[in-house]
């Protein structure tokens, strides 16, 4: 690694040092734009009692799901966990840590995180659950909790594109958390379809700068849909 | 008669004005898109990321990184933008949509609505539901008055968990179009060939009842 030149060559590079007990940031939304390789490694690593900050996690058998089977995944901060069987059974038995936190809440929780914010007012759960325990203060008449920044030891990310410096392009609602993923983590691993040269981007469409970036990696992607769905063609 | 899910749709559908950003939640809500009346344009706003959500891709057309909230294949309508989560719920939480449309367990006479959870039963999360309502003026709550076996959704106090406190003005079920003020809800429009008695029998909480309630129109 010489200078700015954030390109490791394998996974294992890419996910070196992450250890039991950590607190790791994905992007992704549902299957889409997760970093699924990154999470491969993960499992193959077979590291444990891990926090996943994550909107969703995965399907049975994809995505973070595939952590759930040994038991890698202590506690998860999440919005939306409905597509998991195997998910629901652990969280049912207790075996696994939920913390259910508003999607919108969430992603202003890690772009706090990566900002240098540590918490921050929102309307967002006032007189919920969410808001138990939470300090509760009054702005022009309403009310607003307190919820503090997250922050990762990893962030994983999936990009379409760089450049060897880790300027990361994103493509259309792959995009999702991955940006404020990749500012939260203390260290940011990035998997891109592919990597280009500096300068070959054109800097007013970077959407994340490498500044964020501390490895990253070409790989190729299933990109498994959840919901097919789609019309007759010729309407 | 009751509502079906596509009149339910079609009666909110009635609400939308030239140039509204929307969002739909998922289920009834989503059948809105359907019925925008012609002459009318509106830009539905997906929270995973899209302004401009456009309709179903052909088999051709699938793109796995195209997709709405409800983590559906969708394309993008002429126009469309493209942004991350913590700037679309900015949009959200920023009262910048201008109308949202999501379905819910309960609501109840202060303007509650529990939407997300069912203690011991279904634990799903709130997605952005909790943002949704915090953030939004305008609201429509769809589902239907009662649960199959005939209890009211529209109570005196949520029993379930909550999504949000006092935040919801209006709701549409297959039986009636019902506005939420004063710790009351008051009957506005009725379902044709359903009867204000047949209401008042399934809504829990108190209702007021004016001395003419029309039907709704489509």
């Amino acid at each position: 690694m010489a200078g700015f030149n954030k390109v490791v060559n394998s996974y294992k590079e890419a996910m070196a040092g992450l250890v039991d007990g950590m607190t790791v940031i994905s992007g992704g939304f549902g299957l889409c734009g997760i970093p699924e390789n990154l999470i491969a490694e993960i499992n193959r690593k077979g590291t444990k009692g891990l926090t996943l900050v994550s909107n969703n996690c995965g399907v049975d058998g994809f995505g973070l799901g595939v952590l759930l089977p040994n038991r890698q995944i202590k506690k998860i901060i999440a919005s939306y966990v409905g597509e998991n069987a195997e998910f629901e059974r652990q969280m049912m038995s207790g075996e696994l840590e939920v913390e259910l936190t508003p999607q919108g809440t969430l992603a202003e929780k890690m772009r706090a995180g990566g900002a240098g914010i540590p918490a921050f007012f929102t309307a967002t759960g006032v007189g919920t659950r969410v808001a138990e325990g939470k300090d509760e203060r009054q702005f022009n008449g309403r009310g607003y909790i307190l919820e503090e920044a997250i922050t990762g030891d990893f962030a994983i990310v999936k990009a379409w594109k760089a450049d060897t410096y880790g300027n990361l392009v994103f493509r259309k609602t792959a995009r999702n958390f991955n940006p404020m993923a990749a500012t939260a983590g203390k260290i940011t691993v990035v998997e891109v379809e592919e990597i280009v040269e500096p300068g070959e981007l054109d800097p007013d469409q970077i959407h994340i700068p490498g500044i964020y970036v501390n490895r990253l990696i070409q790989g190729s992607f299933e990109k498994r849909i959840e919901q097919r769905t789609t019309r007759p063609s010729g309407e | 008669m009751a509502l079906s899910r596509e009149q339910i749709a079609q009666r909110v559908a009635q609400e939308l004005q030239d140039g509204y950003y929307v969002n739909l939640g998922i289920g009834i809500p989503t059948l809105v898109a359907n019925f925008v009346p012609e002459g009318i344009e509106v830009m539905l706003q997906s929270e995973n990321g899209l302004l401009g959500m456009g309709q179903f891709p052909t088999e051709d057309e699938i793109d796995a990184d195209l997709i709405n909230a409800g983590k559906q294949t969708v394309t993008m309508a002429s126009g469309a933008s493209i942004f991350d989560s913590a700037e679309s719920f900015a949009m959200i939480r920023g009262g910048h949509v201008d109308l949202t449309v999501l379905g819910a367990f309960e609501v109840d006479v202060n303007g509650n609505i529990a939407s997300y959870m069912i203690p011991g039963k279904l634990i799903k999360g709130m997605g952005g539901a909790m943002d949704l309502v915090a953030g939004a003026e305008n609201i429509i709550v769809t589902m239907t008055h009662a649960s199959k076996h005939g209890e009211s959704k529209l109570l005196s106090n949520c029993s379930l968990p909550l999504t949000g406190k006092g935040c919801i003005q209006k709701v549409l079920t297959d039986l009636a179009f019902i506005e939420i003020k004063d710790g009351k809800f008051h009957l506005l429009e009725r379902a044709p060939g359903v009867t204000v008695d047949d209401i008042i029998k399934l809504t829990a909480g108190e209702l007021v009842v004016s001395e003419n309630v029309p039907e709704m129109q489509f």
